[in-house]
């Protein structure tokens, strides 16, 4: 198959129309390789997530971690960065391992909002592969921006050429490596794609500092072709105002 | 003064994991001319204080966590006292100290490396000063000529018994109920004295209904006749009183799911009939004031819970949470628990929320049991799961 060198969508159609009649695809070895479960244990697949998100946050910020599950992200900064760090987790065996890492955590609920954070209390507020599980996600989204100057958003693409093809091939919900669940124990209640977030963005005054693409093992900036070929997305979000031409700035797309 | 309780250690009689045989030591502080004055202006020319000790204090004095006890608590926190019989207090001989499952060796709050410390409150009846103590200027009990005394008198006469003992710097306050606002007001009284606080079902303030549990159980006590304005002293004491605020308190410190579960309807084997104890949580209530009664004076009661009315720790906020909670230099870790109607959830959370807004370190947890209130108290193993790395966890630099 060489759909990953496919840029254009409608050539992507027509490839898979014209292959209608192959077998469905084994998805199976996506769903064993990728543990179910609560943020918490699902943090293993961050990885490549924490590494940019170190990149984007200068020394001695502030960073505020929802779900931020064992502490990872946080201890990594606090270390690496010497930010000020809060998490917010709901699992309790996430709460005690943040706890024993020295990591501040409120145990709470992202779809009861931010309440406990006041406007602008923190640099940036990082919100990891949770989106599509909460009942209000666009309040979250607001809320973020409103604690925070940046937020920092990810989230599996469902325009990922795979999420699409796998459903029109077989019929069914689409299960992939980054969409692991079937359609019954599925988190994710509100899947969308990065141009419906790009929308929201538009739509609300709010900008995309930087997008970071996923594909694969492969990780880089956002290109063209990359609203199908991006499996997941990293993107840094602020609220939009008269750009100050400071060297943040130039990572405009 | 003695700081290692462990000469002797009967392994035999107690687990490897008891602070082993206690003995409660004594501080005596103030005079006739530089009494100790309360909060709300009252005079005492001498107060004595009981307290406890276990495990060793580190050359450093850094190891050292104070431990708060709640309304009808002791000095004896853990371990065998070995001094019951002595000391008149039989209902310490077969039973460990209050948070004896929380405080040893290995333990939650470890003595193999914390220098661990419990004082008994002003006001109390378990060896500090309080209304049943002798006035020297009257040669009689205080009764209700005591003082009213006040959570923030607690703390700062708690500051100065660890200046008697050596102790500068707390590694932590941990506590629970009234003993978790000892713990918040300590870590807003001496900011620069507490590295990390422990609020365990506790909230700034009491609840209006709490208030009114409270205002009952003192009114069972004022009401009864052998009460006497609490002069009572040397006759007949206000026991039918003492036990019924006792077994109002009991109902506040269950869950009604606990309490269904542990009792349900179910009726004792041997009724009495009638309006006798009938019912098996009538039995139990009976019990728990009964037994109160044996161990625990009847002014004090009234004294500590007038003091849990009136803490309102937003006062160093000139009544605002947050704007109190800027004075915090601590970690904070505060602790609810689903069942608790004393000091519920919400009520926890807004003390979290206060701290979040201010900018503090904080840790909120709320904790699933059947326990209600006394949760704190019963579910050692769950509490120690989150209280044992905070206190354990190297401080990270802000």
């Amino acid at each position: 198959m060489k759909a990953d060198s496919l840029a254009a969508p409608e050539r992507l159609v027509e490839w898979i129309s014209s292959f209608f009649d192959v077998p469905p695809v084994d998805v199976r070895r996506f769903v064993a390789s990728r543990e179910r479960g609560n943020s918490a244990s699902s943090r293993e697949g961050r990885r490549w997530q924490d590494a940019l998100i170190e990149r984007e946050i200068p020394q001695g910020a502030s960073v505020l971690d929802l779900g931020c599950g064992r502490g990872d992200l946080l201890s990594r900064l606090a270390a690496s960065r010497s930010v000020r760090g809060q998490g917010v987790e709901l699992d309790p065996g996430g709460v005690e391992a943040c706890i024993a890492r020295g990591v501040p955590v409120i145990q709470s609920d992202l779809d009861e909002g931010l309440r406990d954070f006041p406007d602008g209390s923190f640099d940036f507020v990082v919100l990891e592969e949770t989106l599509q599980t909460l009942r209000s996600p666009m309040t979250i989204l607001e809320e973020m921006l409103r604690v925070g100057g940046r937020g920092i958003v990810s989230f599996p693409n469902f325009a990922f050429w795979k999420v699409w093809t796998d459903f029109a091939l077989r019929g069914r919900m689409p299960v992939t490596s980054s969409l692991p669940y079937r359609w019954h124990d599925s988190p994710n209640i509100h899947l969308f794609t990065f141009r419906d977030f790009a929308d929201w963005a538009r739509a609300s005054g709010v900008r995309l500092a930087a997008v970071h693409v996923r594909s694969g093992e492969g990780v880089r900036r956002y290109g063209e072709g990359d609203d199908f070929r991006g499996e997941e997305m990293l993107v840094v979000v602020e609220k939009d105002r008269i750009p100050s031409g400071t060297g943040r700035e130039s990572e405009e797309r | 003064m003695e700081r290692e309780n462990r000469t002797i250690t009967h392994r035999d009689v107690m687990p490897s994991d008891s602070v082993g045989w206690t003995e409660a030591g004594k501080v005596r502080l103030f005079s006739e001319e530089e009494p100790f004055v309360t909060e709300l202006g009252g005079r005492l020319p001498s107060v004595e204080v009981e307290y406890e000790t276990y495990g060793a204090l580190s050359p450093g004095g850094g190891n050292a966590i104070l431990v708060e006890h709640a309304l009808s608590g002791d000095a004896h926190a853990a371990g065998r006292d070995r001094a019951w019989r002595e000391q008149g207090r039989p209902w310490r001989a077969s039973r460990p100290g209050w948070w004896d499952s929380m405080i040893g060796p290995g333990k939650a709050i470890d003595t193999d490396r914390f220098f661990v410390i419990c004082q008994n409150v002003l006001g109390s009846c378990y060896g500090s000063t309080g209304p049943g103590s002798i006035d020297a200027g009257t040669g009689r009990p205080y009764g209700r000529s005591f003082p009213l005394v006040t959570v923030g008198d607690w703390v700062r006469l708690q500051a100065r018994v660890l200046d008697e003992l050596g102790v500068e710097r707390l590694h932590a306050v941990v506590g629970g109920s009234l003993g978790g606002q000892q713990a918040l007001e300590w870590a807003l009284a001496y900011p620069g004295r507490v590295d990390r606080v422990a609020v365990l079902a506790a909230a700034p303030s009491l609840s209006a209904q709490g208030l009114a549990f409270n205002a009952v159980g003192r009114q069972a006590i004022m009401s009864d006749p052998a009460f006497r304005n609490g002069d009572y002293y040397g006759g007949p004491l206000p026991a039918s009183g003492l036990a019924a605020a006792r077994m109002l308190g009991h109902i506040t410190y269950l869950s009604e799911e606990g309490m269904e579960l542990k009792f349900g309807r179910r009726l004792k084997p041997e009724r009495e009939g009638g309006f006798g104890v009938e019912f098996e949580v009538e039995s139990y209530l009976d019990h728990q004031g009964r037994s109160f009664v044996e161990r625990f004076d009847a002014n004090s009661y009234l004294y500590i819970t007038r003091a849990m009315d009136y803490y309102d720790a937003s006062r160093w906020g000139g009544g605002d949470m947050t704007e109190a909670c800027r004075r915090i230099a601590a970690d904070v870790l505060v602790v609810s628990f689903d069942t608790d109607w004393l000091y519920p959830p919400k009520a926890c959370r807004l003390l979290a929320r206060a701290l979040t807004r201010s900018g503090r370190r904080v840790t909120y947890v709320n904790l699933s049991s059947r326990y209600g209130h006394d949760a704190f108290l019963v579910e050692a193993e769950e509490l120690g799961r989150f209280l044992k790395p905070f206190l354990e966890q190297g401080r990270r630099a802000r």
